[in-house]
């Protein structure tokens, strides 16, 4: 299953400054919920300092996700199904402005 | 399913609003967030037609909203307003330069002027050099001193007669937890007012007071505004990123706890004859100040004289022992310095990494 990622606003510092990734998951078995994802970009993705993306199960407060370019807020967050195409973006509002 | 829009428009959602709880389609969304920003204007009476207002642009994500918005409405509406960008250039390398070549791009792209001024034409030390000399514990107290004083000074030059920043509603209710876990009673009752003005300087305003953070960043995604976003190389661990980190998690429990805050903060009223410092005139270049000599001339002084460290302790401290003793003054002010375990930069109210 193909899913793409993008790190804005000084969340692609937290995976090397690249801004797009481009995922293929391997969903035979489970379904990939957007946990599950953030647990894979843990521990595949980031580089160093896992807390400043991660907190708890979640993204670190401050970390908005947009699914589709919909706030994940209104999709369920964490419990959100990924399906083919997906479009999951990241972005930091904790960066100066 | 994806969810409908609160307002009826039979638009999908494309965001839940954190002051309010209301799934917003993008078109009701920008039409909420501008009719918000343009009703905090007008309640609060900002500005009056042919104001010439300066917008504090540092080519962050507030900012570059604040440029946006700012000439949207006075088109809108009609202000009358004449708009000029104004930005400082606190000569750091692969940050500041960066940025500012955000805030020439907003030039363009929002046909409004662009005035730098920089550290180095103002104080003769970029903060490259000063961080050469101070190392990286204390530079942010000189920065955030220096900006504040830049602002002005760049105001005046222009001759506006107002200055806006992009402090939002989270800067607010941040500043307002650090001034009560630093006990600045003073700084307290300043820091919620939309606008801070007094004798003598230009009167400065922050259209975003009521506005979230989420809300800026999800304006400027969709409207695809062009923002820099790269943290300050000299300011990783500031002492506001605890404030911010545990709003954050507050907000998370309850969104509207921002706002409440900031609410807690306006209705604290100091006791009857409890003695606040007045401000006053800086003697040496006549800024607003607290103490006779301002924090910039005391830290600027410090720096030409070799002893940065001079102005890090408290000023009323030094004055007095520069007075007694110049000579002996560096042992003098590391001693006080040591002393503060945690050295909090007590003059820095605004913003540090950003005006």
């Amino acid at each position: 299953m193909k899913v793409r990622l993008e790190f804005r606003g000084g969340a692609e510092l937290l995976v090397n400054g690249v801004t797009q990734h481009t995922l293929d998951l391997d969903d035979n078995n489970n379904k990939w919920t957007v946990a599950r994802l953030l647990t894979w970009i843990r521990d595949n993705l980031i580089q160093e300092r896992p807390e400043l993306f991660l907190q708890g199960e979640s993204v670190r407060p401050g970390i908005l996700v947009l699914i589709n370019d919909t706030d994940w807020e209104l999709l369920g967050e964490l419990d959100y199904q990924l399906v083919e195409n997906d479009n999951v973006l990241f972005i930091s509002t904790l960066h100066g402005g | 399913m994806p969810i409908q829009c609160s307002t009826g428009c039979h638009k999908n959602a494309v965001l839940k609003r954190p002051k309010t709880g209301d799934a917003l389609c993008k078109d009701c969304f920008f039409w909420v967030f501008e009719e918000e920003v343009h009703h905090t204007i007008t309640a609060a009476k900002l500005f009056t037609p042919d104001d010439y207002v300066a917008i504090a642009a540092s080519g962050g994500k507030d900012s570059t909203v604040l440029a946006y918005i700012m000439k949207l409405l006075n088109d809108r509406y009609n202000y009358g307003l004449k708009l000029v960008l104004l930005s400082v250039d606190e000569g750091i390398t692969g940050y500041r330069d960066d940025s500012l070549e955000t805030v020439k791009r907003n030039e363009q792209q929002y046909s409004i002027p662009l005035k730098i001024v920089s550290y180095d034409e103002l104080y003769g030390w970029t903060m490259d050099r000063i961080v050469e000399q101070i190392g990286l514990k204390n530079n942010c107290t000189f920065c955030g001193v220096f900006r504040r004083q830049a602002l002005d000074r760049g105001a005046t030059l222009l001759k506006v007669d107002k200055i806006v920043t992009g402090h939002n509603a989270d800067d607010i209710a941040e500043t307002v937890i650090m001034n009560i876990l630093r006990g600045d009673i003073a700084r307290l009752q300043r820091c919620t007012a939309i606008v801070t003005a007094s004798e003598g300087t230009i009167p400065r305003s922050k259209p975003f007071k009521y506005t979230y953070e989420k809300e800026i960043v999800m304006y400027a995604y969709f409207k695809k505004l062009d923002y820099f976003s790269t943290e300050c190389i000299y300011s990783p661990n500031a002492y506001r990123g605890y404030a911010r980190a545990f709003l954050k998690d507050l907000e998370k429990i309850r969104s509207t706890s921002i706002i409440d805050v900031i609410h807690s903060g306006e209705c604290f009223s100091v006791r009857d004859g409890v003695k606040l410092p007045t401000q006053g005139i800086c003697e040496q270049c006549g800024h607003v100040s607290s103490q006779p000599v301002c924090k910039a001339c005391v830290l600027l002084e410090g720096l030409n004289k070799g002893k940065p460290r001079l102005g890090l302790g408290k000023t009323s401290k030094i004055r007095e022992h520069l007075k007694r003793n110049d000579e002996n003054l560096e042992g003098v002010v590391a001693s006080d310095a040591d002393t503060h375990k945690i050295n909090i930069p007590k003059t820095i109210n605004i913003k540090q990494l950003d005006f």
